[in-house]
């Protein structure tokens, strides 16, 4: 009120103006200080945030920087002749025969032929071993795919041993005393002579996406791997999607409020905490040796990674089941839909996108899980691709283990390469999660 | 807004019937706040429904307390009252809608077509196609215009083929006319309406399944007063075809629409009448308070 008319309320104005005066001076003398501390809230967030982008970029120029060279290999090439009395004697095609025949004779010998000069046994093998023994799996393979090879000669690229490969990428100090490297002055020379006559070069290494794990670096490849994971993923989404938004759906919207529920609910978070080697250790009493299932089975990983990702899944479902708005349900109940056709027609919809981002990012941990599987034998030394859920496998980050524990130096780049191999598909998915949120995204 | 006092708040039945007795012996005197007994007639001619005793519980808290309370046919019922009387929490009671809410427990007895629709062995779903509802805010699902009021037709399996699921559409949308306004864009959002159209379309979706009674609790609350007077209007034609009770918060809202009024005051009943009666010469002294605006 501004009354003036009378001197006691005038004195009331002045009363309060007085106040607020020296308000605003206990404000303004506070007001430097106030605005240092929130100078210095912000830098130390920005300051946060850099530390963040420093690690961030140190782990992946430590990465890339190794395993960027992985995807190159160093070939050499070979014209070798398919000797018809080494391979097959007999003439008679028996594919027995052309399998069992000695190719690893075939490549040794035309090395022999490519340099006379080496007579000494010693010497010998110390050529030998400049060539990866996949030259000769490779050689029988294109035998036995087509037998009319068998006389002919065969001008092909073989992959060079895995010590050739490191000192070709630079990784091997040439300098160093010859006690100290792996080659020796011998192949050094041998390697610059193949040089010399473009015989050896470095090509994109198509083995390391197509192959299966071997002990030779250069015939490593994490294709069996990647398989083993996908066969793992599938299992794992299968089980975990269905099993996880039914329970999350149940809980949220159906369950009666009792004690019974509240322990449901409160196991499951606390599920969701349990060290992931603890599921590896069930997975291993349960289904391997209570039901019998094989071990090292994408199968059983795919089990025990559902047990691990579905508390995430309810617990994501859950929270976007929560945030459609009642007013939804109110409005479908309204019209005489029961509460089943509801949750289907409106409330499930709505709520899919969340769903969606939960199950993908569960599935990611998933993928980049590796305590849990060593447990029930996925950690085994697998070379075959696996063709079903029941063959033995390993996975990904499994493969980047085993490979990081190889002491062959040419095991470190790959061991990275794997590693960005899986990076590439965890942001492959989270992008994809980004995506599925942004198009299923409503409105209401 | 001020708040009262009741002195009489924790009486006794006893008291209350007899103090009541001997108002209603008095004749047309105001009867004095201290009475919690319903005045005026709750019962009509041929009720569409017939609510006797009903209580509801939220825990161990009492929302409503011995409701009794006809909707005519035809008719527009108006539940007025002060925030928190109840009338809302009445009105859901007339589609079991407070099943929906945890720990909410009806008592009474709710007599439609010779049954009783609050025992339990009522399946919820056909009453409420029965007995529609349409709530405070525009609540559109969020799917397309047509996609809306075909939900309940669909669901319900009225329609036989899409022809005849596209005349109900057309049919609803006109009614609740909105036709009009929507017709060349059937595909688009339900949300993207205005909040007036939003509240037809949803008035709409209520009379593509054929109810009996329409509830609709504050309908207006949300809207602009053009749009409010578009609703108004279509609840007045509505009358035609079906029993309307509407909760408002206005009371010029109530006056214009509606033909009987209902007082709710914390919980109890306190007058039902003719609006005209209610609004020009209230019997109750609580209801001639709210209705002169001594409080809200």
């Amino acid at each position: 009120m501004n009354n003036t008319d009378t001197p006691n309320t005038n004195t009331a104005v002045d009363d309060v103006e007085l106040k607020s005066r020296r308000t605003i001076e206990i404000v303004n003398r506070g007001l430097a200080k106030r605005k240092a501390a929130e100078r210095r809230f912000r830098f130390y967030g920005k300051l946060a945030i850099f530390m963040g982008m420093v690690f961030l970029a140190v782990l992946f120029t430590s990465i890339v920087g190794n395993g960027y060279s992985a995807f190159v290999q160093t070939y050499v090439k070979l014209d070798v002749y398919i000797d018809p009395q080494i391979v097959d004697p007999q003439g008679e095609r028996d594919q027995e025969v052309l399998s069992g025949a000695n190719y690893g004779g075939l490549v040794k010998s035309t090395l022999r032929s490519m340099f006379p000069e080496v007579k000494s046994r010693r010497d010998k093998k110390a050529l030998y071993s400049l060539v990866s023994n996949g030259a000769s799996y490779d050689i029988r393979q294109r035998v036995m795919e087509n037998p009319e090879l068998i006389g002919q000669t065969l001008s092909l690229w073989v992959p060079a041993d895995d010590d050739v490969d490191m000192l070709m990428k630079g990784k091997m100090d040439r300098d160093a005393p010859e006690s100290d490297r792996r080659l020796k002055d011998k192949q050094l020379m041998w390697i610059d002579q193949l040089a010399e006559q473009n015989l050896i070069e470095k090509r994109f290494n198509t083995t390391f996406f197509t192959a299966g794990d071997s002990r030779d670096p250069e015939l490593a490849g994490i294709w069996g791997a990647a398989v083993g994971s996908f066969l793992t993923l599938i299992v794992t989404l299968a089980l975990s999607f269905p099993i996880g938004v039914a329970a999350a759906v149940y809980l949220e919207e159906f369950a009666p409020k009792n004690r019974l529920t509240d322990i449901i609910e409160v196991n499951i978070n606390n599920l969701a905490a349990v060290p992931s080697i603890v599921f590896g250790l069930l997975g291993l009493a349960v289904f391997i040796n209570f039901f019998g299932l094989p071990r090292s089975a994408p199968l059983i990983g795919g089990l025990v990674l559902t047990l691990m990702t579905l508390p995430t899944i309810i617990i994501a479902s859950r929270a976007a089941l929560k945030s459609v708005p009642p007013s939804i349900r109110e409005a479908a109940l309204g019209v005489g839909a029961s509460p089943q056709q509801a949750m289907i027609y409106h409330v499930l919809p709505l709520a899919m996108p969340g769903i969606l981002t939960g199950t993908i990012i569960g599935m990611a941990q998933a993928l980049g899980e590796t305590a849990p599987l060593l447990m029930i034998g996925m950690v085994a030394f697998i070379v075959d691709i696996p063709s079903g859920v029941f063959d033995p496998s390993t996975v990904l980050p499994v493969q980047i283990f085993l490979w990081a524990d190889s002491p062959e130096r040419a095991f470190v780049e790959r061991t990275s390469a794997a590693i960005m191999v899986l990076l590439t598909f965890l942001i492959a998915m989270n992008a994809l999660a980004v995506v599925l949120r942004k198009r299923f995204e409503r409105r209401w | 807004m001020q708040t009262i006092e009741l002195s009489g708040d924790v009486m006794t039945e006893a008291e209350n019937t007899q103090e009541f007795g001997a108002e209603k012996a008095g004749g047309t005197a105001t009867v004095s706040r201290d009475v919690r007994q319903t005045v005026g007639d709750v019962t009509v001619n041929m009720p569409r429904m017939r609510c006797k005793q009903i209580n509801v519980y939220y825990g161990d808290k009492q929302a409503i307390k011995d409701i009794n309370l006809d909707i005519g046919r035809n008719e527009v019922v108006a539940m007025i009252g002060p925030s928190g009387c109840g009338k809302s929490t009445f009105l859901r009671c007339l589609n079991r809608m407070n099943d929906t809410i945890d720990g909410c427990r009806v008592t009474g007895e709710i007599m439609m077509d010779g049954e009783d629709i609050n025992s339990n062995s009522i399946d919820v779903v056909p009453l409420r196609a029965q007995v529609g509802i349409v709530f405070q805010k525009p609540n559109p699902f969020p799917k397309s215009i047509y996609e809306n009021i075909a939900f309940g037709p669909r669901i319900h399996g009225l329609a036989k083929d899409k022809a005849e699921l596209d005349e109900i559409v057309e049919t609803s949308l006109k009614r609740a006319g909105l036709w009009e306004e929507v017709k060349d864009r059937l595909d688009q959002p339900g949300t993207g309406l205005s909040g007036g159209q939003q509240q037809r379309l949803c008035i709409a979706r209520t009379i593509a399944v054929n109810p009996e009674v329409i509830l609709m609790d504050e309908p207006c609350s949300a809207l602009d007063p053009i749009a409010t007077a578009k609703i108004e209007e279509l609840i007045d034609e509505l009358r035609q075809e079906y029993s309307i009770a509407i909760v408002t918060h206005s009371m010029q809202q109530a006056a214009r629409v509606s033909q009987r009024t209902a007082y709710f005051h914390l919980g109890d009943l306190i007058e039902v009448g003719e609006t005209k009666q209610i609004f020009t010469n209230p019997r109750h002294q609580l209801t001639e308070d709210y209705i002169t605006g001594r409080f809200g």
